[in-house]
């Protein structure tokens, strides 16, 4: 109930205490201390706004899960980037077609030449997983882009018009919001279906396509968010002090709101690569079947399970493990900025 | 005749890779039939902490109770939880602070009052709703046989609050808890609710245990008066003295943080400096040592003990003489 | 309650009619435009402008929308260029089957699902929590269409407990009534049908219900805790109630709403999954013919499927929203 009393009355009366009473040394240092102590719990407390992030780190850093996640990610990430530069043969290569028989069902298996053995077509598997790990991440990262991109768009017009424009800005959020109802009425794989559709498949359908289909919780989860900031004190008392409406929302409201959107595009990345790959299966990915992605690679190697299961075990695999890493690592960071378990 | 002797009752947190906490440390006190005490103290001084201790609501994991309290020859710390549930609701009810979050949101009130008749009268059926609409309309619930079958967010908090009360005492228990049975509540409606628990306790005759940090309330209801800090008794006595003359410097200041309408215009409210935060472990000396302005040596050297007769301070320093002291709240009887 | 339903139906005028504009606009914006849609890649250039006469498309834009839209609320969305019948008879012999497999879903999902979250929540930080928290991780991270198929090579194929793919043996002469196989089977007391019908339900159900699964045992865990904490469980205890009755009416009955919240968002989950499964098993649902629509660039089936499959979805949350105001009185609308 005295917790918030004023620091100066505080430092007042200890001055007073410290000069009018007997104290012996022992004492006064005893007490010193503890007031030190105090103060500076107050000054964490007064920095959360920037120690939000920090705090959250540190969180993340103690939680094993994370550091699980962050590590499958830190891997991939680094095959991804510099991987393809250092594999051994070109993944479209089809020199070893003649070691292979579909027919026969003969498909040579891992050996020193080729680590991870060769696939239906006779190219190298070691270097399209290689390969295929950077369109992979490309596809992850652009779709969430995307969808980060215009759901943020449409979340913080939204959240802004309805939290500060008054009667104007609730019509306009009420537009926004019906058309982000009518993304979220598809099953995402349906929506993403249409848009393909519509663009013709190719990699960059399938980025936009995942993208399309997550603007929609991107814009609803800021939106809600920014509403939320729009009740805080600090924009009543930025109004009081006519600061302008558009600076409030995208300077202080907008920055202050993006820590949930920031833990769903980490959960998007790993949804992304999880859908890229079902488009795949269901003959809407890259046209060009020679393409090392991993979920072609998936669709490619079901037909031939049944007498080499490694190569769809090996992409599969991949995807599996880099969707955890984005999970693991989404999940530690929300846990770490939920007010309601941070204590 | 002493219906509930506590002695020496501790709690501690503990959790692994931190500190244990202490947040009730050697508290005594002892409720006769009939009788109204008051725990008081600004919150974190382990007043609520005691109550659930007392009820046996305490998590198991984490948590260390150690000490006595006699409940009519059953001490309630050592009995297993079966004995335990068979107590609570029939012989020892509690009245929380927050009714509407103390209330299943999506159970009706009529059910929730009568899973307690159920339980401990075995009442079921027409029976259980007539003695329920009974209830109701004894804590002063208008039209109680409409209001049975409305959920909790369809009442007004004092409704609530008195809804609450109801449950607490179907079964006409022995001991009463209210813990800040008034804080989430207009004021209007607080006075309205200790009038209620007083008019309940004198029919009853039950014994209550007031828990609150507001002495207001204290001061209008409570026979004895236990005031925490820091999880111990800092000062205990009957109403009329522990007014009058309150001795330790900590009581003195809550005493002196209430404004009234006589004092002078202008003159500061003297609050407490500090917040509950900055204390001394009880180890080192007085826990109260780095707010009191009337600190000595003596107090931060050994921890104060308990001294006096009826009237028990713990203050090495205390305040002796009457006060100037708030004696008006009284007036409130 | 009555006045909420039309409420909520009249909202969904304005979703609906932005997806028949979407669905107008993307039969103009595909290749060849909507006579494409109705002759394929097939059709000479005097046949295609014919086309073009008798649908109007020489009309303004905003006629022609107006046609459309009036055939769309007959229920007319085109026929099927594959199989030449109207895409809604399509639609309504197959959707009987997704039906039976999304339900096998959520028996699934929350049979399993619901139990486990709770014990994991009861005895949290055990070996049990440990495992349904970690598996409900890794379950959503699988892409579906392979735990299918892995599912399929090993309890069909391999170990032959399950039959493999469709939804009934062909040799069994099953009497059709309402084109759900294993209702048929009870209504006309072919008993083996039904039984049938339903082994070919485990496998693509089971598959279906990974991702549900895993996300209610997340929720009804977390929502398990934070009511375990509520201040009215307290209140439960001091009244001396059993543990029974407080787990029963005051636990589970609040930990509840949210599973119940996202049931209604899990359907378009199902859905979307329901296609993937129905592929891998060869299961003759809606999902399966969209996959055939898409090979065959039908697009009057795809368009039309979807569009229904929209409004199904958007029904269903309405239900699931009617179905919370039952269990919450808090939302109880008047």
């Amino acid at each position: 109930m005295s917790e918030g009393l004023p620091r100066e009355n505080q430092q007042a009366s200890t001055a007073e205490r410290s000069g009018g009473m007997a104290l012996t040394q022992l004492g006064k240092r005893k007490i010193e201390k503890l007031e030190r102590l105090a103060e500076l719990s107050a000054i964490n407390a007064g920095e959360r706004g920037e120690s939000l992030w920090r705090e959250a780190f540190k969180r993340v850093r103690h939680n094993p899960a994370a550091i699980v996640g962050a590590v499958i990610l830190a891997i991939f990430v680094l095959v991804a980037v510099i991987g393809p530069f250092f594999v051994p043969y070109s993944p479209k290569d089809t020199r070893w077609i003649d070691q292979v028989s579909v027919a026969r069902n003969i498909i040579p298996g891992p050996s020193a030449d080729h680590w991870l053995g060769l696939d239906h077509n006779g190219r190298d598997v070691f270097s399209r997983m290689v390969v295929g790990a950077q369109k992979t991440l490309l596809v992850g990262i652009v779709a969430t882009a995307i969808g980060l991109f215009f759901g943020c768009l449409l979340g913080g017009l939204s959240g802004a018009a309805y939290g500060l424009g008054g009667k104007a800005g609730r019509r306009l959020d009420n537009v926004l919001m019906r058309f982000v109802d009518m993304l979220l009425a598809m099953p995402a794989l349906l929506l993403a279906v249409s848009i393909v559709a519509i663009l013709r498949p190719s990699l960059v359908t399938v980025m936009i396509a995942v993208g399309v289909v997550a603007v929609p919780t991107f814009a609803r989860l800021l939106r809600g968010s920014m509403i939320a900031q729009s009740n805080a004190e600090y924009v009543v008392a930025s109004t009081s002090l006519g600061v302008s409406r558009p600076r409030i929302a995208f300077g202080h409201m907008l920055p202050n709101s993006l820590a949930p959107v920031i833990v769903q595009a980490t959960l998007t990345l790993a949804t992304a690569i999880i859908e890229a790959a079902g488009l795949s299966f269901l003959g809407l990915g890259t046209p060009d079947p020679s393409e090392p992605e991993w979920g072609t690679m998936l669709n490619d190697a079901l037909q031939t399970f049944e007498y080499a299961p490694r190569l769809a075990l090996f992409p599969a695999v991949g995807i599996i493990i880099t969707a955890l890493g984005f999970t693991l690592l989404g999940e530690a960071l929300r846990e770490a900025l939920d007010p309601k378990l941070r204590k | 005749m002493t219906l509930l002797d506590v002695q020496d009752l501790s709690v501690m947190f503990t959790q692994r890779g931190r500190e244990d906490v202490r947040a009730v440390d050697g508290v005594s006190f002892d409720v006769s039939a009939g009788e109204v005490v008051g725990l008081v103290g600004e919150s974190g001084c382990g007043k609520s902490v005691t109550s659930l201790a007392l009820m046996g609501l305490l998590p198991e994991k984490g948590v260390k109770v150690s000490g006595r309290a006699d409940f009519d020859g059953t001490n309630l710390l050592g009995v297993d939880q079966r004995t335990m549930r068979d107590l609570r609701g029939r012989e020892l009810g509690m009245i929380f602070q927050d009714p509407l979050s103390s209330l299943n949101p999506v159970v009706a009130i009529g059910k929730q009052v009568t899973e307690v008749l159920a339980r401990h009268r075995g009442l079921s059926g027409d029976a259980a709703a007539k003695e329920a609409e009974h209830l109701l309309d004894r804590v002063g619930i208008p039209d109680p046989r409409r209001r049975l079958k409305e959920y909790p967010h369809q009442l007004s908090g004092g409704m609530r609050q008195r809804a609450l009360i109801a449950m607490a005492v179907a079964c006409r228990p022995r001991l009463l808890i209210a813990d800040e049975p008034t804080t989430a509540l207009d004021v209007t409606i607080q006075a309205q609710i200790l009038e209620l628990l007083k008019e309940l306790v004198h029919q009853d005759g039950t014994a209550l245990i007031m828990i609150t940090h507001d002495l207001g309330v204290v001061a209008g209801l409570c026979d004895r008066i236990n005031v925490l800090y820091a999880g111990r008794v800092v000062e205990s006595a009957a109403r009329r003295p522990l007014f009058a003359e309150p001795t330790h410097p900590y009581t003195r200041g809550l005493l002196g943080s209430i404004p009234r309408l006589d004092s002078v215009r202008g003159e500061p409210l003297n609050p407490i400096p500090g917040s509950v935060r900055d204390l001394l472990p009880w180890v080192e000396g007085c826990a109260f040592a780095p707010r009191c302005e009337r600190v000595i040596e003596a107090c931060v050297e050994a921890p104060p003990a308990l001294i006096g007769g009826s009237h028990q301070y713990r203050c090495v320093n205390p305040v002796l003489g009457r006060s100037a002291g708030p004696e008006h709240l009284l007036e409130q009887e | 309650m009555f006045r909420f339903i039309v409420r909520r139906l009249l909202q969904l005028i304005p979703t609906l009619l932005g997806l028949s504009l979407l669905l107008f606009v993307w039969l103009h914006r595909l290749p060849g435009g909507p006579e494409t849609a109705l002759l394929g890649e097939r059709g000479t250039p005097e046949t295609r402008a014919m086309i073009r006469r008798q649908l109007g498309l020489d009309q303004p834009l905003w006629v022609q929308y107006g046609r459309f839209m009036k055939r769309l609320l007959r229920g007319d969305f085109g026929s099927s260029i594959d199989t030449k019948q109207p895409v809604l008879d399509e639609f309504l012999a197959r959707f009987p089957g997704t039906v039976e497999l999304t339900v096998a879903a959520l028996i699934f999902a929350i049979g399993i699902g619901i139990p486990l979250g709770y014990l994991a929540a009861r005895r949290r930080a055990g070996w049990l929590d440990n495992l349904s928290v970690g598996g409900s991780l890794v379950a959503v991270c699988v892409p579906i269409f392979f735990l299918g198929y892995l599912v399929k090579q090993l309890f069909a194929v391999k170990l032959g407990w399950f039959p493999p793919t469709g939804r009934q043996d062909v040799t069994i002469d099953a009497t059709r009534v309402t084109g759900f196989y294993v209702l048929d089977g009870m209504l006309t007391g072919e008993f083996d049908a039904a039984w049938n019908a339903i082994m070919h339900l485990i496998l693509p159900g089971l598959t279906l219900a990974s991702i549900p699964l895993a996300i209610i045992v997340r929720i009804t865990r977390a929502s398990v805790l934070e009511v375990l904490g509520e201040d009215y469980v307290r209140t439960a205890r001091a009244k001396g109630l059993t543990e029974r009755r407080i787990r029963g009416r005051h636990v589970l009955r609040n930990a509840m709403l949210p599973v119940v919240t996202v049931l209604g968002l899990l359907t378009g989950g199902l859905l979307s999954g329901a296609v993937l499964t129905e592929t891998v098993f060869a299961f003759t649902g809606i999902g399966h013919f969209i996959r055939q629509a898409i090979d065959n660039r039908d697009y009057p089936v795809m368009m039309g499927f979807i569009m229904i499959i929209a409004v199904i979805y958007v029904l269903v949350n309405l239900l699931v929203d009617l179905s919370y105001s039952l269990i919450d009185p808090r939302v109880r609308v008047r």
